[in-house]
């Protein structure tokens, strides 16, 4: 079983259109949705939700007025600027308890909180391991981690050849949380300046947790100087540029239609992607 | 002022509007950009500023004098984290799991614990004129970019206008980014995949009590259904950017909007007084 993770840096490159399209052409696998703070996937998939978990993680502090003699010892203490006027802010507690540990009176408690859900649902393309993160809430390196399990546990049961797993944009604490470990990361890139710099960052990602990469420049003709660019910057960093894939409303409008834009049409975006999956087995074979 | 620009989902074109609108009104008033987006920070791609102070970002972690120390284990029950591990004759300190709260320096019975920083990223800044920027960097392999973005905000001056690009996404980054904004402006596409993060992203600003107003961009190829949400849940929506190809290309290029299409210039200074209006009738009506 191996595990192929799509990252790219930048947001909006275009990872959950390709990742939507393998779905519609790999045959054994499960698929991943690591964007637990803004998914997206589900829309493509149309999962139905089979198993939902609701996801305990983390803690926050609560002062309970009655015992509360105004000390001031916590705000005083506190790192993250949580406790204001004897009150915490539960969005900006970090849940590490120091106000706990150090209240003179035993006024603080820490509660466990909720930060989400996890699901498995199955769709038309086999088993989908998803999630959504409570709103602004922290720890979504964990629920990354409860969704890649998921779906280990799945692959595994099922004998699939492939996960295929949905990153969030970013080189912080989900990506890696998604990343480590991996067989593959496949990076979706666009020809802009902005893409490049981004990618040269999750590539060092990628270099610090061992794990190999290939890339893939999305909307390529946008700026072919620039697509140049990455090019002769992957191959002289040793990365294989796997595929260059054309700019075409055609993946926008797929979306608009919920389906995987290699469903939506036929036409040389999808025969792109078509042949950049073809590529990527044999490059875990290696 | 401080007005944040926010989208949920990544690549809806943030940094295209926080830089244009910095740029129009950099004539008129002093003004800061802050780019909190430290993981993959775009703004200075497009502003081309030269830096000219750079600021190291530490968290505090424990560093242990085991002349001092008896082992008592302490630090390790008060770690929410499980960063610090005691042994029979040994101290263990996790330093990527630290969030840097204090506490077991705080409570060490014997004083053996004291601080030392550990470089998570880096603050640096840049101005021209009356435009002055101010940009976090989360170094590569780091997870956590709230202290960074953290420190990144401490450098508003109140008297400017100040706009803060905030990272895609709805969790604690995104949180921290905001806070304390007068005003969000969050910026979509009119896609299903816009419509499902512009939605989250409009939950995060209800709870904390920021009056938003939105940017469509990419107007022509999607659907109605955002203007159609917007219209319901009665979110202004402030600005509407063509996709067009010339727009991307500009992009690509690094080149911001309003200088590569200059007549923007007024469209951006007509959106910072709607901005305005809105923030002094909230005013009033508290």
């Amino acid at each position: 079983m191996k595990e192929i993770v799509v990252l790219s840096g930048k947001g909006g490159t275009g990872k959950t259109s390709i990742v939507a399209s393998f779905a519609s052409l790999a045959r054994s696998k499960v698929l991943a949705d690591c964007d637990v703070d803004a998914a997206d996937l589900h829309l493509l998939l149309k999962p139905e939700v089979k198993e939902a978990k609701e996801f305990w993680s983390g803690q926050v502090a609560f002062i309970d007025k009655e015992k509360c003699t105004e000390c001031g010892l916590c705000q005083e203490l506190c790192r993250f600027g949580a406790i204001r006027d004897c009150q915490v802010n539960p969005i900006s507690c970090e849940g590490c308890g120091f106000c706990y540990q150090v209240c003179p009176v035993n006024a603080i408690v820490m509660k466990d909180s909720m930060s989400g859900y996890s699901f498995i649902s199955e769709t038309k393309y086999g088993y989908l391991c998803h999630a959504r993160l409570g709103i602004a809430q922290e720890n979504s390196g964990k629920l990354v981690a409860l969704v890649r399990q998921n779906a280990k546990l799945i692959a595994e049961r099922e004998n699939l050849d492939y996960i295929i797993t949905d990153g969030s944009p970013g080189i912080g604490c989900p990506v890696i949380s998604s990343l480590s470990g991996a067989s593959l990361a496949l990076l979706v890139t666009e020809p802009t300046l902005s893409g490049m710099h981004d990618l040269e960052r999750v590539i060092g990602v990628c270099r610090h947790f061992g794990v190999p990469v290939l890339v893939c420049v999305n909307k390529y003709d946008l700026n072919e100087e620039n697509t140049y660019r990455i090019e002769s910057y992957c191959a002289k960093e040793g990365i294989e540029v796997a595929a260059r894939i054309s700019f075409d409303n055609v993946m926008t409008e797929a979306i608009v239609q919920g389906l995987p834009v290699v469903e939506y049409s036929n036409n040389k975006v999808t025969q792109q992607i078509k042949e950049l999956w073809q590529i990527i087995p044999a490059k875990l074979k290696k | 002022m401080i007005i944040s620009v926010a989208s949920g989902k990544g690549g809806t074109g943030k940094t295209l509007v926080a830089t244009s609108l910095a740029l129009s009104l950099s004539d008129n008033y002093k003004v800061q950009l802050l780019d909190c987006d430290v993981e993959e920070p775009n703004a200075n791609i497009l502003l081309r500023l030269s830096i000219n102070q750079s600021r190291p970002v530490y968290i505090p972690i424990p560093k242990v004098d085991e002349t001092k120390c008896t082992y008592c284990g302490k630090c390790a029950e008060v770690c929410a984290y499980n960063a610090i591990a005691v042994l029979k004759r040994k101290v263990l300190v996790f330093p990527e799991l630290c969030h840097g709260c204090g506490a077991c320096c705080y409570l060490c019975p014997e004083a053996a614990i004291t601080e030392e920083g550990r470089e998570v990223g880096v603050v640096e800044m840049g101005n021209s004129g009356n435009l002055g920027l101010v940009q976090g960097k989360l170094a590569v392999g780091e997870a956590k970019a709230p202290p960074v973005i953290r420190k990144v905000k401490r450098y508003i001056d109140p008297a400017n206008v100040v706009i803060i690009d905030v990272p895609p996404g709805t969790s604690c980054p995104v949180v921290e980014a905001v806070e304390g904004s007068d005003f969000c402006l969050l910026v979509t596409e009119p896609t299903p995949f816009g419509l499902n993060d512009l939605s989250l992203a409009v939950e995060v600003m209800k709870r904390l009590g920021i009056s938003c107003g939105v940017v469509i961009n990419r107007v022509g190829v999607g659907d109605r259904e955002v203007e159609q949400y917007c219209h319901r849940e009665r979110i202004p929506v402030l600005l509407r950017i063509p996709l067009e190809r010339k727009i991307a290309i500009l992009y690509s290029k690094g080149i911001p909007l309003v200088e590569g299409v200059p007549r923007w210039h007024g469209d951006f200074l007509k959106l910072f007084q709607d901005i305005k209006d809105i923030v002094a009738a909230k005013s009033v009506a508290k």
